[in-house]
């Protein structure tokens, strides 16, 4: 037996997994439209490469990856782009998003595939690209690229963590996958160990899927594969969030703002494990997933179901039943509410609970802290929520941070246990999302401040260099008279500070007059050159054309405005 | 509607809960209260419980706050029988009523009510009541059996309410002072350990009868830290501490000081241990600020008891590392997860 480490903290909410985990995985009906929103990862926004109306394969990229950190987005089935357009999405903002609709042909038509039999002959730059082309991206809830994960340098990294611990209530996708398709999780695994130049790969999977654990352990033996393990880890929440799991499994702390990598770890969900696996070898991109079905429907089960379904055709296929107050996505725990339940399923959607009354009762209303600290007692990043909260309440911004309010992952676990009812993670999100706000708009000032005191300084210079200039065309002038006349020349004035009024008094006034005026044409002149909009040489046809229509804008609405004058004078 | 951001589920737990458990583990406590001094302990607790639940709703209204949902937290409650168990219980029913109110007023609502109160307001009532009425303070009944004469329960109600004897009989013959009190005075007149505790006031560890209470009180606090209301940390350094110095000075001069068991089962030790120094409002929230916080506590209360002007220092060593407890948490923050030293 391996022996395990703990975190702090944690509790033992009802798992509520039997109602889903009793059924295989089922194929979801092809819906009548997908919604795919071009933003389901972290990082830039997949750029839409189809136009309304045109018809697209299924695994077709319909959104390429924009940027270094982005990730493609495919036509999960053939069929008619209907619009690329704002939708809503699954965020708890229901602020829309641009989506792109696909409506299903029927047909289900595969593009052209790449699937490689040997991907060991593949370099790993190789793979990398094609895991980014195929839209591979953490399952586990966190949507991150995950070619961007899987770069290393050799030795860097010892263990490779397969999350499969599926910690939240209700949650039973990875189960069941784990239960269904474990060879070609641990062959995913095997694509991952070799990028990242792995020892030894870890999975870790809560005690109660004794399931998924026996399938899991029967496919390393089937398979072959060395130093790969998987470990039975005791059911707590948040057991399975990566940086507990990588605590449990290594004894590794990872703290807020450290990479795992630079610790010898990194972490995969066994979802991810498996898209890999597809896209390397059947060369298939990620556009469907496993969403667990459940909460107040008659049918709970797992479905696997192509990105962009909308959640309401998904849930209709589980029997959904009256009374249902709204959808979290996700888990209880961690999981969101949906705006609505029209929106498609995207690459982070792991679940789906219908709310009723009975199975999520109203919210008692907030007393006051009592400081009982039960919060402490089951905070896994061993915080102080009681303080945070204080601090949050309070708008202590500075002081939440110094009790370290970033090292708290949103887990839940406070809010659970408080008997006072507080909504502490929603203080938390609060005080952090004022703390960016804060930064954002200093950073702004700062940028303003500086732009300003630029600006000044150029004006300065500018006024400088006038006079400099003017004070040279004095001195020439002078110098050039003195010659004329041949009479004693003035001492001459070292430096810049001559000026009109520091002309020599000896000197014939008319003359000095002519010169004065002379120096006023000269400066006029050179004014005129200074004057000169700059930087109009070495422009881009681009540029200029921007310009052109940035000037007829302008023109035109000089044209407005004094046609409006002209009005207001009628008037 | 439970709220639109995660978690959506929570423990069933509440304020109240916690409260009526505590309220629960005193009862034990209070049974052997009256069975060894009567019932009279009952009345005290009755008229607490009217002028904490009373004091607190006429708050709660002029500060403008909900009454209902505080009323049913318990807490006022608490605040009320905590402070009835720590006075005389044949006392003028003034004197339960004036410490109650004052503690649910002044030391509760004036900081902000539940949850913002610095000071232990049970302790900050008894406080008041030690210092104004020093007199009735004192007058504690003796045990059955010890006293010259029992007096019926009607009889002690008369007294309470109106404050009349029965013909021919007066306070002195039924009252006594304290365990902790008389060895106090004895050993002023010189006495020796071991003659004083001959006296027929004490008992087996401690006083007669009291020391019974005691061990009530020391049970419902094993129920507290089993259901895990409390952690072990205050009762167990608290009286850790207290047995450590009295037994120190025993072990010095066992003639004049008196052995550290008297101390657990004399005054408010067990009370205050598991029911009063672990009010989470007024105690550190950090593990190591509660050792610091009932170590100070077990030491002061030994100090006020073995050379103090009071016969108990439970009150006043609550309520001095009461004023510790903002120090004591600032200088006690734990490190955070993947920010300790870490040892693979």
């Amino acid at each position: 037996m391996r022996s395990l480490f703990k975190f702090h903290g944690g509790i033992h909410p009802a798992t509520n997994k039997a109602q889903s985990n009793h059924k295989p995985i089922a194929q979801a009906a092809l819906p009548s439209r997908l919604v795919i929103p071009l933003h389901q990862h972290v990082g830039n926004s997949a750029k839409p490469i189809v136009k309304a109306g045109q018809h697209v394969l299924k695994g077709q990229i319909i959104g390429a990856p924009e940027g270094h950190v982005s990730s493609a987005v495919h036509a999960p089935t053939s069929g008619l782009i209907a619009a690329i357009d704002m939708q809503p999405v699954a965020h708890p903002s229901g602020i829309p998003d641009l989506c792109i609709t696909l409506i299903p042909d029927g047909h289900d038509e595969w593009s052209a595939r790449e699937p490689c039999a040997d991907w060991k002959a593949l370099s790993h730059t190789d793979l990398r690209h094609r895991l980014r082309d195929a839209g591979v991206v953490g399952l586990g809830g966190a949507v991150f690229p995950s070619d961007m994960k899987l770069y290393s340098h050799k030795h860097q990294i010892k263990t490779l963590v397969l999350n499969g611990a599926e910690c939240e209530p209700y949650i039973t996708c990875d189960d069941l996958l784990m239960r269904e398709r474990a060879a070609e999780i641990l062959q995913g695994a095997e694509i991952m160990r070799a990028l990242l130049y792995a020892e030894e790969v870890l999975i870790g999977i809560e005690d109660n899927k004794p399931e998924a654990i026996a399938a899991m352990r029967s496919a390393v033996l089937e398979g072959r594969h060395e130093r790969m393990e998987v470990i039975s880890v005791p059911t707590v929440y948040p057991g399975g969030g990566a940086k507990q799991l990588i605590r449990v499994l290594t004894g590794i702390e990872v703290a807020a703002g450290v990479r795992s990598t630079n610790l010898g770890v990194q972490c995969f969900n066994v979802g991810t494990a498996y898209s890999t696996w597809r896209a390397i070898r059947h060369g298939e991109a990620l556009i469907s997933r496993i969403v667990t079905v459940t909460g107040h429907v008659g049918q709970p089960q797992n479905f696997e179901a192509l990105i962009g379904t909308p959640m309401d055709e998904l849930v209709a296929q589980a029997g959904p039943l009256p009374d249902t107050r709204g959808y979290i996505m996700g888990g209880p725990m961690m999981g969101i509410r949906l705006p609505s339940a029209e929106v498609g399923v995207i690459k982070a959607t792991n679940c789906l609970i219908a709310m009723s009354d009975s199975l999520f009762p109203p919210a008692l209303p907030a007393l006051p802290c009592i400081r009982c600290t039960r919060c402490v007692d089951v905070c896994p990043a061993e915080l102080q929520p009681q303080e945070l909260f204080w601090f949050a309440q309070s708008k202590n911004l500075l002081k939440a941070q110094e009790y370290h309010l970033f090292d708290c992952i949103e887990c839940g676990a406070c809010s659970y246990v408080c008997p006072s009812n507080i909504p502490l993670v929603e203080y938390y999100r609060f005080a952090k999302s004022e703390i960016w706000a804060q930064e954002t708009s200093k950073k702004a000032a700062d940028a303003a401040r500086e732009r300003h005191e630029y600006r000044e300084l150029r004006i300065e210079r500018e006024k400088q260099e006038k006079a400099d200039k003017l004070a040279a065309k004095e001195k020439a002038a002078l110098e050039a008279k003195a010659l004329k006349s041949a009479a004693p020349l003035p001492p001459a004035v070292e430096g810049a500070n001559v000026s009109l009024c520091d002309a020599p008094v000896d000197a014939d006034p008319e003359n000095t007059m002519q010169l004065k005026i002379q120096a006023a044409i000269d400066h006029a002149k050179q004014q005129a050159a200074v004057s000169k909009p700059e930087n109009t040489e070495h422009l881009t046809p681009q540029q200029q054309a921007e310009i052109a229509t940035i000037e007829a804008r302008r023109a035109r609405i000089r044209e407005l405005a004094l046609s409006s004058a002209d009005e207001h004078t009628k008037e | 509607m439970p709220g639109f951001f995660s978690p959506f589920i929570t423990k069933p737990d509440s304020v109240s809960q916690i409260m009526l458990k505590v309220l629960m583990a005193l009862i034990p406590g209070i049974a052997l209260y009256v069975w060894y001094f009567g019932p009279a302990i009952l009345v005290s607790i009755t008229l607490a419980s009217l002028t904490a639940l009373a004091t607190e709703a006429l708050m709660l209204r002029l500060r403008n706050r909900p009454v209902m949902p505080f009323l049913k937290d318990n807490s006022a409650l608490l605040t009320g029988w905590l402070i009835a168990l720590s006075i005389p219980p044949l006392a003028p029913w003034w004197l339960v009523v004036i410490g109650t109110a004052f503690a649910i007023s002044v030391s509760k609502h004036l900081y902000g009510g539940l949850g913002n109160n610095p000071f232990n307001p049970a302790m900050i009532g008894y406080a008041v009541l030690i210092i104004s009425f020093p007199v009735q303070m004192t007058q504690w009944l003796s045990p059955h059996g010890l006293g010259a004469i029992q007096l019926g329960f009607i009889d002690q109600l008369n007294y309470i309410f109106l404050g009349v004897f029965p013909e021919g009989i007066k306070l002195d013959a039924l009252t006594m002072a304290t365990p902790l009190d008389t060895l106090k005075t004895q050993l002023h007149l010189d006495g020796q350990i071991r003659e004083i505790l001959d006296m027929p006031i004490y008992g087996r560890l401690a006083g007669h009868g009291s020391e019974m209470v005691a061990a009530g009180f020391l049970l419902g606090g094993l129920y507290l830290l089993a259901s895990r209301i409390i952690s072990w940390h205050i009762p167990v350094v608290y009286l850790g501490t207290l047995f450590a110095v009295a037994g120190l000075f025993h072990l010095l001069d066992p003639a004049h000081y008196v052995e550290p068991l008297f101390h657990w089962f004399s005054g408010a030790a067990m009370i205050g241990a598991f029911f009063i120094l672990t009010d989470p409002i007024t105690s550190p929230s950090t593990h190591k600020g509660k050792l610091i916080f009932a170590a100070g506590a077990g030491l002061i209360t030994y100090l006020i008891r073995a050379f103090g002007g009071f016969p108990d220092g439970m009150a006043f060593a609550t309520l001095l590392m009461n004023i510790c407890v903002p120090l004591i948490d600032a200088y006690t923050q734990p490190k955070v997860f993947g920010k300790k030293e870490q040892k693979p």
